[in-house]
């Protein structure tokens, strides 16, 4: 055997942690060194904009594992330590302090890092990526403050939705025409805008953050590119996250939007890269992508395992993701590109239950599911098939009349 | 070696039926885990363990002895 047996894995959250788990399970007995910048211990962050910030979970739920299976991966846990620079050539990681940890295999799972918008050092002014962001963001809620949330993806729909639902008075703010309009386009943004705006929530679309307004030192208030102002005590930007590759620059290690893989999550000999921070290509729709998707760490953390250990398989996964706002499940396989074309593949959006199918190059790239988890799960296979578009076989005739021009609203209403 | 699923962190995903189909469903109003089998037979435990890594919202424990 030739295999690496001095392992460093540079991030302990979900794709660190599971590809040093898997290494394990799979019969590596090298070194082990899982180096983390938090000194909490590995946690998990989807319940953060969900559980955590309303309150219904205590902090410890979010453990990714016990101290007990910690002790037991028998690795060399290094919390509260950031890695500031990587020698290829030398094999080593250096850490914040001055340590190096050589290396014959590295993995690279540093995640991601909230953008943030000029101005926004102001009191008042929050992101939430970790858990002490999300503690300190419920915190300063339950003082009831005015909320604007800028930015409508996942994270900012998600943090609008707990906010509302503390009883607060909140704003959803994004420069595009509707919510979540990049992750799966005009027609279901606009579902998720009218779900938010059903909830009271002021959904102010199509005008981005010009300024925030300062009153001695904290936030009160954002005006908007369109010249109106609103009040705010408390603004949650979400307006996405950079890959965490700083302490990248000076290695050599091809990184753009993330740290630049192979179809094997390979970045060069021996070194690999899994989760958030990690770009690669993915044969199965022939294109190279990052996703910052919790079951994408999962699976590309096994692989990258895997891979290490000789198993030389081509990670080509079909995507799932998920998120849940109010009474809404929405759940999705597959990639959803902006141009896609869209069809009723199950249900009534109208009833607020169906699946959406969306075409892209000839073939189904996508289903998205909405309260319809079984059947959702059902039509995944159209994507794992890759079948050409339009999928007949599985279009009820029923649902070729219920297509989003009718059973969605062509305005997202405003206030 | 029993499995124990948790529905009140169950998201509805349907990964676990997606793995293992003997072992798992989902409840058809919300797609909220159904354990069918929790102590399933030792040719399935494979897909079991491969169903509890990849639950996204680590809702389901394999219980090793």
């Amino acid at each position: 055997m030739t295999g690496p047996h001095r392992i460093a894995v540079v991030g302990a959250s979900a794709a660190g942690l599971t590809t040093a788990k898997a290494l394990r399970s799979r019969g590596y007995e090298g070194t082990l060194t899982l180096i983390g910048d938090e000194q909490h211990l590995p946690y998990d962050r989807p319940p953060l904009s969900k559980q955590i910030l309303a309150g219904t979970w205590e902090p410890d739920r979010t453990a990714l594992c016990g101290a007990g299976e910690l002790g037991a991966l028998g690795a060399d846990l290094l919390l509260g330590r950031s890695a500031v620079g990587l020698d290829v050539a030398g094999r080593q990681v250096l850490l914040d302090g001055g340590d190096r940890i050589g290396f014959d295999g590295l993995v690279i799972a540093t995640g991601v890092t909230p953008r943030r918008l000029p101005g926004a050092g102001l009191a008042g002014i929050h992101v939430l990526r970790t858990l002490d962001d999300a503690l300190s963001l419920r915190l300063h809620l339950l003082g009831r403050p005015t909320v604007a949330v800028v930015g409508a993806g996942f994270l900012g729909a998600e943090v609008a939705a707990v906010a509302r639902g503390m009883g607060l008075d909140v704003t959803l703010i994004d420069p595009l025409p509707v919510p979540m309009y990049r992750q799966f386009g005009a027609r279901i943004g606009e579902l998720i805008g009218q779900l938010h705006t059903d909830h009271g929530v002021t959904v102010r679309c199509g005008a981005g953050v010009r300024r925030f307004l300062d009153t001695e030192g904290r936030v009160s208030g954002v005006e908007l590119t369109d010249g109106s102002v609103l009040v705010a005590e408390l603004v949650v930007v979400a307006v996405g996250a950079r890959p965490a590759i700083d302490w990248l620059a000076d290695s050599g290690l091809p990184h753009r939007d993330g740290v630049e893989c192979d179809a094997f999550c390979q970045v060069i000999p021996g070194i690999y890269a899994a989760g958030d921070v990690a770009s690669w290509h993915n044969n199965h729709f022939g294109t190279r992508m990052r996703l910052e998707h919790r079951m994408n760490a999962t699976e590309q953390a096994l692989a990258v395992a895997g891979n290490m250990l000789g198993a030389a398989r081509e990670f080509a996964p079909v995507p799932y993701f998920w998120t849940d706002q109010y009474d809404a499940r929405i759940q999705a396989y597959g990639i959803f590109p902006a141009d896609a074309d869209i069809a009723v593949l199950h249900g009534r959006p109208a009833d607020r239950t169906f699946v959406v199918g969306y075409g892209h190059q000839g073939k189904v790239a996508g289903v998205l599911g909405w309260n319809s988890p079984r059947e959702l799960r059902t039509l995944r296979q159209l994507v794992v098939d890759r079948t050409p578009w339009p999928p007949k076989a599985s279009l009820r005739e029923a649902a070729v009349a219920e297509l989003p021009d009718q059973g969605m609203p062509t305005t997202t209403a405003r206030h | 070696m029993p499995v124990i699923v948790d529905q009140d962190k169950c998201i509805g995903s349907g990964q676990c039926v997606l793995a293992a189909a003997g072992v798992f469903d989902q409840r058809d109003e919300d797609g909220t885990v159904l354990l069918l089998d929790d102590s399933p037979p030792a040719e399935s435990l494979d897909d079991v363990r491969r169903a509890a890594v990849l639950c996204p919202a680590l809702a389901i424990t394999v219980e090793e002895s």
